[in-house]
């Protein structure tokens, strides 16, 4: 369905963010992306989402090839990035502009429920908390029904709680319409409760070391044997993946930089 | 409900716990409000005081009594508002023409670079230029009567905006663009629904400075030659040896400034109450 074909990107400054990435998912499928900072998972998502150029390979969409945003791919970002000028309801409706009035209202209504906040539809983004916020951008994305929905580590700066919180609302909301779901994160705990495959990044340059399938049944029980195995699995090749980049050649190229 | 419950515990302790002035916030809002005034008051009612009890002579500097009887003067033969209605037109038309070229100019310098690689460095060699050089060159084109007027106030009226309107859209934070990106805004959309909200609190506070310097220039340009107008009433107080007349001039210039500034902000406060400002403490 999401099909990305030796996907590359370099960036004016000469970083080697992505290389080759190859990567097909599914229909209804939830992808975890994980790695540590800078193995081009963010660049990923920009890519697919037509906020920068692929400096190579392509991305392709039922067969489609994008280039730019598309109206079935949606994104949440790591920060809310609410526009503090509208309310609440008029944040999450931003992108149902060409809809009529009473189809927005019911849409807005709809999905704020589901995120827990219609009592605040009226209010600003500045009075909610950086949970509720964030809740409200996820809202914003799920509202216009995309085919792909792009989450670039949305959890990141809350705390455990609302976290595991948000969690829950997203699949509530996920469960309506079945989204294909690509989930950049750094938490492999996060990775396991929501995805049903694990990608493990590299960086330098960016690219694909390996994948975990994670068939757990939901709703998933984090105590239970067959998650923490599954965690455990996701970790160590995560480690192996560190193991892997060879020492000598990542001295090189700090001599090579410190020469320069 | 706990983040609203806090502050006003800690606002009682403080106020029980401090002593009564030493901090801002421990001030009852009467107070605070009063205590701006005691200073000009006391010095007014002083100076009045000397004068009546011939202390002072008070010829040059004349005591608040004749400074109001002379304001009420000119009020009650109608003179005061001739003045003030000239003054206020060639402000409100100078501002207009100076504010609306500015946002344009500025707009355009701040959505395209090619604009602003063409127009910045020529205006800003412009605003170099101290705007009352301007006035012999405005009275040789646009004469003596109201355009060179209007023309030097939309001039000091146009750097100001012009600045801050181009710095505010330069200024527009990336992450909110790319959200209007990403649902596929066209530029026009872009800019009407996420630029101009963007922009819209520093463009007030470029108009405010505006219109400050749009009431400082209207002045320069009564003193070069005008039969009417609250800076006509300056020179001519100066020419007569009518200090009261003078100042009587400067209460209605302050006292016209400031209404025409509370206007600009009460109109536009609908505007901009989404932001995540103290604005009460401005």
């Amino acid at each position: 369905m999401l099909e990305l074909e030796r996907l590359s990107k370099i960036y004016a400054d000469g970083t080697h963010a992505l290389a080759d990435v190859t990567l097909e998912v599914r229909e209804s499928e939830i992808v975890s992306v994980v790695g540590g900072s800078g193995c081009g998972k963010t660049t990923l998502l920009r890519l697919i989402a037509g906020l920068d150029r692929p400096s190579g390979g392509a991305i392709l969409l039922d067969g489609e090839r994008l280039s730019e945003p598309h109206p079935a791919v949606g994104i949440v970002f790591q920060e809310p990035r609410l526009l503090p000028w509208l309310t609440v309801a008029d944040n999450v409706g931003f992108g149902l502009d060409d809809r009529s009035a009473a189809e927005r209202r019911d849409r807005v209504g709809h999905a704020l429920t589901r995120v827990g906040l219609i009592e605040h539809a009226g209010r600003w983004p500045r009075e909610l908390s950086g949970g509720q916020q964030q809740r409200v951008a996820i809202a914003r994305a799920f509202v216009t029904e995309p085919k792909v929905l792009l989450l670039d580590e949305p959890f990141s700066a809350l705390d455990a709680f609302t976290r595991a919180s948000l969690h829950e609302h997203l699949l509530a909301l996920w469960e309506e319409n079945r989204p294909t779901v690509l989930l950049v994160t750094h938490d492999v705990q996060e990775a396991v409760t929501l995805a049903d495959r694990a990608i493990v990044m590299q960086p330098k340059p960016g690219r694909i070391f390996d994948e975990q399938a994670l068939r757990l049944s939901r709703p998933r029980d984090k105590l239970s044997p067959a998650f923490e195995a599954a965690t455990r699995r996701v970790l160590s090749t995560l480690d192996d993946s560190l193991k892997s980049i060879p020492a000598h050649q990542e001295r090189g190229r700090e001599a090579a930089a410190l020469w320069w | 409900m706990a983040d609203i419950a806090a502050p006003a515990e800690a606002r009682s302790e403080r106020r029980a716990g401090a002593p009564a002035g030493a901090l801002p916030f421990g001030l009852a809002p009467g107070v605070r409000w009063g205590l701006g005034l005691v200073l000009p008051l006391a010095l007014a009612l002083g100076w009045e005081a000397a004068v009546r009890a011939g202390l002072a002579e008070g010829r040059l500097m004349p005591p608040p009594s004749r400074i109001a009887a002379t304001l009420y003067g000119l009020a009650q033969t109608g003179e005061l508002w001739t003045h003030a209605w000239a003054t206020l037109w060639r402000v409100a038309v100078g501002f207009g023409l100076g504010a609306l070229s500015g946002i344009a100019l500025g707009a355009l310098s701040g959505t395209s670079e090619a604009a602003r690689r063409l127009l910045d460095p020529t205006l800003q060699a412009l605003r170099a230029i101290p705007s009352i050089a301007w006035v012999p060159l405005f009275i040789l084109w646009f004469g003596i009567f109201e355009a060179s007027k209007v023309a030097l106030i939309a001039v000091g009226t146009f750097f100001p905006v012009y600045l801050g309107v181009a710095g505010a859209i330069l200024s527009v934070d990336r992450k909110l663009v790319e959200v209007g990106r990403v649902f596929r805004l066209s530029r026009l959309d872009l800019a009407r629904r996420i630029l101009l909200p963007a922009v819209l609190p520093e463009l007030l506070i470029a108009l405010r400075s505006g219109l400050g310097l749009g009431f400082m220039f209207v002045v320069a340009a009564e003193f070069m030659g005008a039969s009417e107008g609250l800076g006509y009433l300056l020179v001519d107080g100066q020419q007569l040896g009518k200090p009261d007349q003078i100042l009587a001039a400067i209460i209605a210039f302050a006292l016209m400034g400031k209404a025409a500034d509370s206007l600009l902000v009460a109109a536009t406060k609908p505007l901009v109450r989404w932001q995540d400002v103290a604005r009460e403490r401005l």
